[in-house]
């Protein structure tokens, strides 16, 4: 329980102590530390942005799309319209094409007929002279009688 | 007991009471004197602290602002804690004052922590190679402790003056607690107040060094007591079954002892620097 000399050393030691620690030590710890600290928020505070970026992408994202969507569907609906239209004339094409082959054919038919029953008139005409010629034993002549065939032949 | 075995017990306390000095102290202060031991501990405590936190700080300097890891961990939530401390008691911007509590705070805590190593260990390595007395707690030195105090001390001084001036730190001294309106009167408490004040400043330095000497002292008496359990018998007493009670008694005592110890060491090393905090911070306030 005394007082002596190493109560000036421990002074000095506590005084060199406090120095270093102040110097040396507490700043460079407390630093970066702090530099740490608010190296962490900033992270945080740009993470929290990116969710928040990310959220209104997906919200962007989630617009176009549906607009695609409904585009694709008015696409669809008109491509559908117009291959009804597309159809609706060729068939309609087809149908009045149809008609005028079936007409031009009738037509053919008729002037074939009209042309075999003509033939078959002046047969049945020169037939007929024929067998006047036989029957009346003498020859007609046609150019004078023509009238009187074309007569006969209208008659058949 | 014999008394032969008494005088043991006498030289056993009175060896762990006595330091590794260059010459016997007689007179209560003599500064010719000097305790090696209580210098080369609390030195080396003072290099293993400073140079374990710069180890820290260097590397925390260098690599940035990397994630703790182990022992920087540690001293980050040291540092951290005692910057909590510091801020809550005392508002405003010192520079000194932060580091002087973590110094105070780590350098007590080893202080005292010296406490916990057995009584024996580290004086019987130190009789093995020819030294006659140990005492490696520096904290149970009247020198390390006021060594801490007094600094605190003169520090409060020189920012009462800095801060209030030299007029404002006497007018404190002399115009409070009690104040008059009448100017005779007021004349009259000037020296009362004196009195009363210089009693409150120096009673702060006395009690900051006296309560952790007191409290690691007694400490310290308690393990060198629990130690004289089986100090006078011998190796013969394991030859008894009162003899190996005994021992088992003092290991037992010595462990609870040492739990609490353990709070005790760290609850004064925190008291010192929460009490210089607060008295830096009254130097610091202005009436």
């Amino acid at each position: 329980m005394h007082i002596n000399l190493t109560l000036l050393v421990q002074m000095l030691a506590f005084a060199a102590l406090v120095w270093f620690t102040m110097k040396f030590v507490w700043p460079m710890i407390l630093g970066p530390m702090q530099e740490r600290e608010r190296r962490i928020a900033q992270g945080l505070a740009a993470a929290d942005k990116g969710a928040e970026e990310l959220k209104q992408a997906r919200a962007g994202a989630e617009a176009i799309l549906r607009e695609a969507r409904e585009r694709a569907g008015v696409i669809l609906d008109q491509a559908q319209h117009s291959a009804n239209e597309v159809i609706e004339q060729a068939r309609v094409a087809a149908t009045q094409e149809g008609q005028r082959l079936v007409a031009a054919a009738k037509q053919q038919i008729e002037l074939e007929a009209a042309r075999a029953r003509e033939q078959l008139r002046q047969q049945v005409g020169e037939i007929a002279v024929a067998a006047a010629a036989k029957l009346l034993e003498r020859e007609i002549d046609p150019r004078a009688h023509e009238a009187l065939l074309e007569e006969f032949a209208a008659q058949i | 007991m014999t008394a032969s075995g008494s005088a043991r017990i006498g030289e056993y306390v009175i060896e762990h009471l006595t330091y590794l000095s260059n010459k016997p102290q007689t007179s209560l202060i003599n500064f010719t004197v000097i305790n090696y031991d209580t210098v080369f501990f609390s030195v080396l405590l003072a290099v293993l602290f400073a140079g374990s936190f710069y180890w820290v700080a260097r590397r925390m300097a260098a690599g940035g602002t990397g994630a703790p890891r182990g022992f920087q961990s540690f001293v980050e939530l040291l540092v951290e804690w005692v910057d909590g401390q510091v801020k809550d008691i005392f508002h405003g911007t010192n520079e000194l004052i932060a580091p002087l509590a973590l110094t105070i705070f780590c350098w007590v805590f080893l202080f005292n922590f010296m406490d916990l190593l057995p009584v024996d260990l580290l004086p019987g390595i130190a009789h093995t190679v020819g030294l006659s007395h140990l005492k490696v707690v520096p904290s149970t030195d009247l020198n390390g402790v006021f060594g801490l105090s007094l600094p605190v001390f003169f520090l409060t001084l020189y920012y009462s003056i800095k801060v209030k001036g030299a007029r404002g730190f006497l007018a404190e001294l002399t115009l409070q607690p009690f104040t008059s309106k009448n100017v005779f009167v007021q004349a009259l408490f000037v020296p009362i107040n004196f009195l009363l004040e210089s009693v409150t400043q120096i009673a702060r330095p006395l009690s900051l060094a006296l309560r952790l000497f007191g409290n690691i002292f007694a400490g310290e008496m308690i393990f060198v007591l629990l130690a004289l359990l089986t100090l006078v018998h011998g190796y013969a007493m394991l030859g008894t079954l009162g003899g190996w009670g005994l021992a088992i008694m003092q290991l037992a005592l010595t462990f609870l002892w040492g739990v609490f110890h353990l709070l005790i060491i760290t609850i004064q090393a925190f008291i010192f620097m929460v009490l210089t905090v607060v008295y830096l911070s009254m130097a610091h306030e202005r009436h």
